[in-house]
């Protein structure tokens, strides 16, 4: 059984039909993007599988539960966590805020405070400015910061929306390193990426999303071989 | 230059004149009330200390204003209704009878105690069932709907509370223990007037300390920011947002008891005056924090209070204690028209719907 099955979703904004029939799957332990281009619809899967929209034909099951019947909220405790698009901090909160936030759904304080050591090994930044406001951090810091708070739910699968949006370059090698190393920790990945070049290279699998539907699905190798792929997602001719 | 000049509307000068002249009015009144010199320095003391009761009473008030602005973006007309409720209610089921069984008198801190403590939950319970029925359905309809809505409401609680108690107004009992003169640093002060100060100061800082430091606070302040990354961390919305309103509800039930005990009376309407008032306080305040709600209602107790003698005696204006209110909303359209950011903190806005 996957961890995360997606069955022929349809989702719409108004008469806007926004997915025409998504249908994926994440195994445990794997990293799989799903990439395509602006406006392809890669965030409103991810909000249809957080429970942030309802998809108007389809389901979505999580270790084969069907979870058309669960808040967004209640996801988190099922072990679903995400990294927002454009990283969605809270900026009037300070970093420490933020990361209890993360962790609001948890009462086991001692495991808390070791995800807080974790994450702060992971990203040292984070707790030189820990009571900083988040809103005055560099862009990659927040980014740091949002992967920080949506680790402290200590997820077993994570959502990511393009981590690397608007990040300088040795940024974003720094945060595909970061994806690889929390994988190994055993955290399943559902990587959205535009940068299709970074994200074949940590992914396992991947999909290629197109104005609503999938058009690809093969392993990150093969994808990355693809004459399709290559001519429209890595600009190699 | 050319294009400055331009860029100046006919709107901006007839502003300009306008603040120029109440700048004028205000400074003038001023120096002519400090000229005649027509009170003493115990009459100006008053003044200043009623003001501060006043005020506390404002802020307490103001933060039901702003916790809703803050989250929803919605100004809740009907949160003086919230603050009427919880009072009227304690006051004929709670404080006559225990006045009547002598049991008020006997142990009227146990006694007040109670009575706010009923009064909070009345006022909680009326906002949670506003939220509930009135709000909640509305929550992705235009910001106008929400709006009309809550002065349906207010209206609602208005005649509600009218047919349940009565339109006549209800005396509430006096406390002995709090009659007269309390004498600190050798001012004279009602006792009332201090219970009312140090019970407000109190009340401000367990908030301050509730939204700041709890979990809960920092959920509110997390879904204030957006609500659905709130939810993606688990946060349940609306429940943090029915717990924002009965937050500030609370906050309005205990400051319907302070007002009874400073004014002694409770009838159905008695939410309107200070609710509008707090209103104007909270966007004094800049509408966005609990310290700036808090110094909004102090500046708008302190300067109705004091105002009137201070400048509007001194433009040769008779019986100018009438004209508080006056004072009050004046200040309210000013606000709006050239700070709405407040003297602190943020601007009103559109662009956060
Ligand atoms: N809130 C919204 N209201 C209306 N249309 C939307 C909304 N969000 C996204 N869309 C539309 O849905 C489509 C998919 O958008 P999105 O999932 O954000 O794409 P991507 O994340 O791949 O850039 C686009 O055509 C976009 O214009
Ligand atoms: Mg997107």
């Amino acid at each position: 059984m996957p961890m995360l099955e997606v069955r022929d979703v349809h989702a719409y904004y108004g008469n806007i039909h926004a997915l025409k029939g998504i249908s994926l799957n994440v195994e445990k332990g794997e990293i799989v993007t799903l990439i395509g281009a602006n406006g392809a619809g890669k965030t409103t899967t991810l909000r249809t599988i957080s429970g942030l929209l309802k998809p108007r034909q389809g389901k979505v099951f999580l270790e084969g539960e069907d979870l058309a019947r669960y808040k967004a909220h209640e996801l988190v405790y099922k072990g679903m966590a995400m990294v927002p698009e454009g990283r969605g901090v809270f900026s009037k909160l300070t970093v420490a805020e933020n990361l209890d936030m993360g962790a609001y759904h948890r009462t086991d304080k001692d495991g808390i405070q070791e995800d807080l050591e974790r994450v702060f090994s992971l990203f040292p930044r984070l707790k030189e400015r820990r009571n900083q406001v988040a809103g005055t951090l560099s862009g990659g810091e927040q980014q740091m910061l949002a992967t920080a708070r949506a680790l402290m739910a200590r997820p077993t699968l994570l959502l990511m929306d393009e981590p690397s949006m608007g990040l300088a370059p040795i940024l974003v090698e720094g945060i595909f390193d970061t994806i690889q190393e929390i994988n190994k920790e055993g955290t399943t990945i559902l990587l959205v990426e535009q940068n299709a070049h970074m994200a074949l290279q940590v992914a396992h699998r991947g999909y290629v999303l197109q104005t609503g539907e999938i058009v690809l699905a093969d392993t990150a190798d093969k994808l990355r071989e693809n004459p399709v792929v290559q001519k429209a997602y890595l600009g190699i001719e | 230059m050319r294009q400055r000049l331009e860029s100046i509307s006919f709107i901006d000068i007839i502003l300009w004149l306008f603040r120029t002249l109440i700048i004028v009015a205000v400074i003038w009144g001023t120096v002519a009330t400090i000229f005649n010199n027509p009170y003493s320095a115990e009459n100006w003391i008053d003044f200043l200390v009623f003001g501060i009761a006043q005020g506390s009473l404002y802020a307490l008030i103001a933060l039901g204003y702003m916790l809703v602005y803050g989250i929803l973006f919605m100004i809740n007309f009907a949160h003086g209704e919230f603050f009427m409720s919880g009072v009227f209610t304690a006051t004929v089921f709670v404080a006559d009878p225990l006045n009547q069984i002598g049991f008020l008198n006997a142990h009227p801190i146990l006694a007040l105690i109670i009575i706010t403590l009923v009064a909070m939950a009345v006022s909680m319970g009326i906002a949670l069932l506003t939220e509930r029925v009135a709000y909640r359905p509305l929550r992705r309809a235009p910001r106008l709907v929400p709006l009309i809505t809550a002065i349906g409401a207010s209206f609602f609680w208005q005649y509600f509370f009218r047919g349940l108690y009565g339109s006549g107004v209800h005396a509430f009992p006096t406390v002995d223990a709090l009659k007269g003169n309390l004498t600190i640093a050798g001012i004279e002060i009602l006792k009332t007037q201090v219970v009312v100060i140090v019970a407000s100061v109190l009340l401000l800082i367990a908030l301050y300390i509730f939204v700041m430091r709890t979990k809960t606070g920092k959920a509110i302040r997390a879904v204030a920011e957006d609500k659905d990354v709130a939810a993606l961390m688990g946060i349940d919305v609306d429940r943090t947002i029915a717990i924002t309103f009965a937050t500030g509800a609370a906050m309005a039930g205990a400051a319907g008891i302070l007002y009874a005990l400073l004014f002694r009376q409770v009838h159905f309407f008695m939410g309107f005056v200070p609710g509008i008032k707090a209103f104007t306080a909270a966007v004094l305040g800049g509408i966005g924090s609990v310290p700036g709600a808090a110094l909004g209602g102090l500046f708008l107790g302190v300067f109705e209070s004091v105002g009137p003698s201070l400048f509007l005696e001194g433009l040769g204006i008779t019986a100018s204690y009438q004209l508080k209110d006056v004072i009050a909303f004046t200040m309210l359209v000013l606000v709006l028209i050239f700070r709405p950011q407040g003297i602190i903190g943020e601007r009103l806005a559109e662009e956060k719907a």
